[in-house]
């Protein structure tokens, strides 16, 4: 019998998310392991890409560091890895709010950092104020920008240091409790603590910067896997289980994190028996479940492709053009024939890993060419000129974003010009300056498992360039004042249909064309077993064993 | 000799700065924004994307921005990449690695390629001739990823004679991707040195050595070959600095950590002060090893002298 970390499903009904931290398989997971599969012990190796920046959480927010920073940490909520649900096995005993805006939270006893030193509300509060401070240009900063006093840690341009120093949203009540003031109500509140920008620094961190460049090759977090020694830039490095963890202890004794530059690279040496988990490179897409069976893990994950359009060009200001343009585009075939069904033709905009996702809330994502082809026009659409289609230099995207030309062009009779020139440096300021005359592919990843990360973020006025993501420049005061009632539900099951109308009205105007949800592609050796891949990319390490 | 070397030595510094103003210009013109890719699909907030131009001085105009390159160098700051690693770290770290993987190469291009060069040139016409320039002529036409892949699915996976990627065997592993980085040079190498030999061999100073009676291995080794070896010799000098500035494929196919991968990570993120560093770095090497050669020619030929 293999022990499962207990979860409990977030009610959907609960006034106040109110959840007790469920007490997780007991201190000796082994316990009631009959069989060899479940015996903790044993060393595995993964593949990562090299990092972007030093290990600190709110510095870390790409998929390489983020995998190695969700092994040494652990934040005050989780995610279910199989259903991406909110679990309370986190550091939080609760969080809890009345009016979804000024939130409280209570901690676990008994939660350690590495070094020994117990995590307590300062922990978080301090990590937190680190994060938001402008001068500390940490990546994940904008995770606290709802909280009240965020301004406050911006130093203007040209100002050497913020008017604060400190969230004036955060105030402590004790070691195991303290309060967050949002500037406005959020009730998906709790769900987003579990990202790693969220997470608990010790007191060492705070020490100065030569502390905290240390801290970046060597972290001391609190979670089931504790650093040996410096992460070695281009190498990697092992961490081994931490024995004195709060939660569900890990199997293995430690994990090997090796950096490799090519994926094929690890991939082979997967074959080989030099490595034991990778990801699957596209060259071996077609193959890799023949050759590995039930070593193989396919996933979806919960990457959002989209073509945008300008709103702001003349050209693509009726809607009716979007909807014409997006009914005329075959996603299924597109993806079956270029993909091998690593990406599923999207018709929604929320994603199915979330909470809330509809298979067929995009009416107009269905493919109709006929119909694409009156509603053009009706619209009056210049079918003359040549429309632009974007999309960055160097990444895979030529052939696909082809195919969609192709569609165009056979399904509404308009002739298209290819603009894949522009490396992501170039072509996302681009963008942000509307200077996009075309569709053009963007890419979205969650950042906390709830329909709001997949809506406001991307298309309310708030995330209009240079503020945020609102590349297609999509501003409609029904879409913002829904997101904004579904922010303010009650409950999440109100929450959740107020982000679906939200949605709705997103898909009948059309700024974006839902394209395709990615799927992800894993293999393993023979050495370990229970090997599980959450949404977020992440292999669930600390559930892996190794068979001895 | 050695006021020639130091003249000569003298002589880099002018180019040193020349070529590092030149790469910075080159860094600073690359059209983009470096900061606002570094969020990807989501943007930094503004004031922190001010807060990386401030730190690493990229509001400030090329002139500017260089000065204060070379203020901080002359401290012996070399700057920083955008995750604030020092770029002097990045340097001591890489540069060993990328050493070693061009010696191995190195010597399997002497070692290789100037015995099969001399067999084919003393014996030309031969089977063994033949086989030189078919297999010369097959991996220069052969892209050297493929020739990366071939030999890591042939001896690593499939034999199992060489590890398949990373550092781990010590020396092993340098051996693969060492002959794979070879390769090409070697065939050169050895192109090179059986044409030069076959001529030298026409020469009447070896008709002469011939009738003196010596030895054919004293005619071909103590005559010729020193003759022969002039031109190879600067291939060779010039191919050891082209393998110290990292081989970008090579290294990714077998996982290598040296300085190829890191000048082409900062190229792509436009990372300034690393790009400058390590390739003003390479430039010295190579004027290194352009010296190294020329003083090498006055050991082959005492004809040739330096003042």
């Amino acid at each position: 019998m293999q022990v499962h970390r207990k979860r409990m499903r977030v009610s959907a009904t609960l006034l106040t998310i109110a959840l007790a931290a469920t007490a997780c398989g007991g201190g000796s997971d082994d316990g009631d392991g009959g069989d060899t599969e479940g015996k903790a012990g044993g060393t595995f190796s993964l593949y990562i890409g090299e990092p972007e920046n030093p290990l600190i959480p709110s510095n870390t927010s790409e998929t390489e560091g983020g995998q190695v920073v969700d092994a040494l940490f652990t934040g005050l909520v989780e995610y279910d890895s199989e259903t991406t649900e909110l679990a309370m096995t986190g550091v939080a005993e609760s969080v809890e709010s009345e009016d979804s805006q000024n939130w409280t939270i209570k901690l676990n006893e008994g939660w350690t950092f590495h070094d020994g030193t117990p995590v307590t509300s300062d922990s978080f509060i301090k990590a937190w104020n680190f994060a938001s401070n402008s001068t500390n240009a940490q990546g994940g900063s904008y995770f606290f920008a709802n909280i009240q006093g965020y301004d406050e840690l911006q130093a203007a341009e040209g100002a050497a240091a913020p008017a604060a120093t400190e969230l004036s949203g955060l105030k402590k009540v004790s070691d195991t409790e303290f309060t967050v003031a949002l500037k406005d109500p959020f009730r998906q509140y709790p769900i987003t603590l579990g990202y790693t920008a969220f997470s608990p620094l010790p007191e060492s961190f705070f020490a100065g910067k030569p502390a905290q460049d240390a801290f970046g090759k060597k972290p001391i977090g609190n979670g089931p896997f504790k650093a040996d020694g410096d992460f070695q830039a281009g190498k990697g490095f092992t961490v081994s289980r931490y024995e004195e963890y709060a939660g569900t202890k890990a199997k293995a004794d430690a994990v090997e994190f090796r950096v490799y530059t090519e994926v094929n690279t690890a991939y082979t040496d997967v074959q080989a028996g030099n490595l034991d988990f990778s990801d699957v490179p596209p060259d071996a897409i077609s193959t890799y479940q023949d050759e590995f069976g039930d070593r193989a893990i396919d996933r979806e994950t919960s990457t959002f492709q989209y073509l945008g359009f300008p709103t702001y060009d003349p050209r693509f200001k009726d809607k009716k053009v979007r909807q014409a343009f997006s009914m005329a585009i075959d996603r299924k075939a597109i993806s079956e024939a270029i993909f091998n069904g690593t990406r599923a033709p999207a018709y929604s905009a929320i994603s199915p890993v979330v909470d809330g996702h509809r298979e067929d809330a995009c009416k107009f994502c269905e493919y109709k060419p006929d119909e694409a082809k009156k509603l053009l026009e009706e619209s009056g659409f210049d079918t003359s000129k040549p429309v632009d289609l974007w999309f960055n230099a160097g990444a895979g995207h030529d052939e696909w974003v082809q195919a969609v030309g192709n569609n165009l062009r056979d399904n509404l009779g308009i002739t298209y010009k290819l603009q894949g020139g522009l490396m992501f440096a170039e072509y996302l300021p681009k963008g942000d300056a509307k200077g996009f005359t075309g569709p053009f592919r963007l890419g979205w990843q969650m950042d906390y498992p709830s329909p709001q990360n997949y809506l406001e973020p991307l298309y309310s006025t708030k995330a209009l360039p240079p503020n945020g993501s609102n590349s297609a420049f999509y501003s409609n005061p029904a879409f913002d004042d829904l997101v904004a009632e579904g922010n303010k539900a009650e409950n999440n099951e109100d929450a959740v249909k107020k982000y679906q109308e939200a949605e709705d009205v997103l898909l009948e105007d059309m700024p974006i064309m839902p394209m395709f949800f990615s799927r992800g592609s894993y293999v393993h050796s023979d050495k370990i077993s229970n090997v599980k891949v959450d949404a977020f990319s992440n292999i669930v390490l600390e559930d892996v064993t190794v068979n001895q | 000799m050695a006021r020639y070397i130091a003249r000569r030595l003298l002589l880099a510094i002018p180019v040193l700065l020349g070529a590092s103003f030149l790469i910075f210009a080159m860094v600073f013109a690359l059209p983009g924004d470096p900061i606002r890719a570094l969020g990807g699909d989501r943007p930094l907030p503004v004031s922190v994307q001010n807060e990386l131009r401030e730190q690493y001085n990229l509001d400030d105009p090329l002139p500017v921005q260089y000065a204060k390159y070379v203020g901080a160098l002359a401290q012996g700051d070399f700057g920083q990449d955008f995750s604030g690693r020092p770029v002097s770290e990045i340097i001591s770290e890489r540069f060993p690695v990328t050493l070693k993987l061009a010696t191995v190469a190195i010597l399997f291009e002497i070692v290789f390629g100037l015995l099969a060069g001399i067999l084919a040139g003393i014996r030309r016409k031969s089977f063994f001739d033949s086989l030189v320039l078919v297999s010369t002529t097959l991996i220069v036409s052969i892209p050297v990823f493929v020739l990366g892949f071939l030999g890591q699915y042939v001896f690593g996976l499939r034999l199992g004679l060489f590890p398949i990627a990373g550092l781990n065997d010590g020396l092993r592993s340098y051996l693969l991707p060492g002959f794979v980085l070879a390769a090409l040079s070697l065939a050169y190498v050895a192109r090179l040195t059986r044409t030069s030999l076959v001529e030298n061999l026409r020469n009447d100073y070896v008709r002469t050595a011939k009738a003196k009676g010596l030895t054919p291995a004293s005619v071909v080794g103590k005559h010729t070959l020193r003759n022969s070896l002039i031109p190879v010799v600067t291939y060779l000098g010039a191919d050891f600095g082209l393998l110290l500035s990292g081989a970008i494929v090579t290294e990714g196919i077998f996982n290598i950590p040296g300085l190829g991968r890191a000048v082409f990570d900062a190229v792509r993120s436009q990372e300034g002060a690393v790009v400058v560093g390590i390739v003003t770095l390479f430039v010295f090497i190579y004027i290194f090893f352009n010296l190294l050669v020329d003083v090498l020619y006055a050991a082959l030929d005492p004809r040739i002298r330096y003042e």
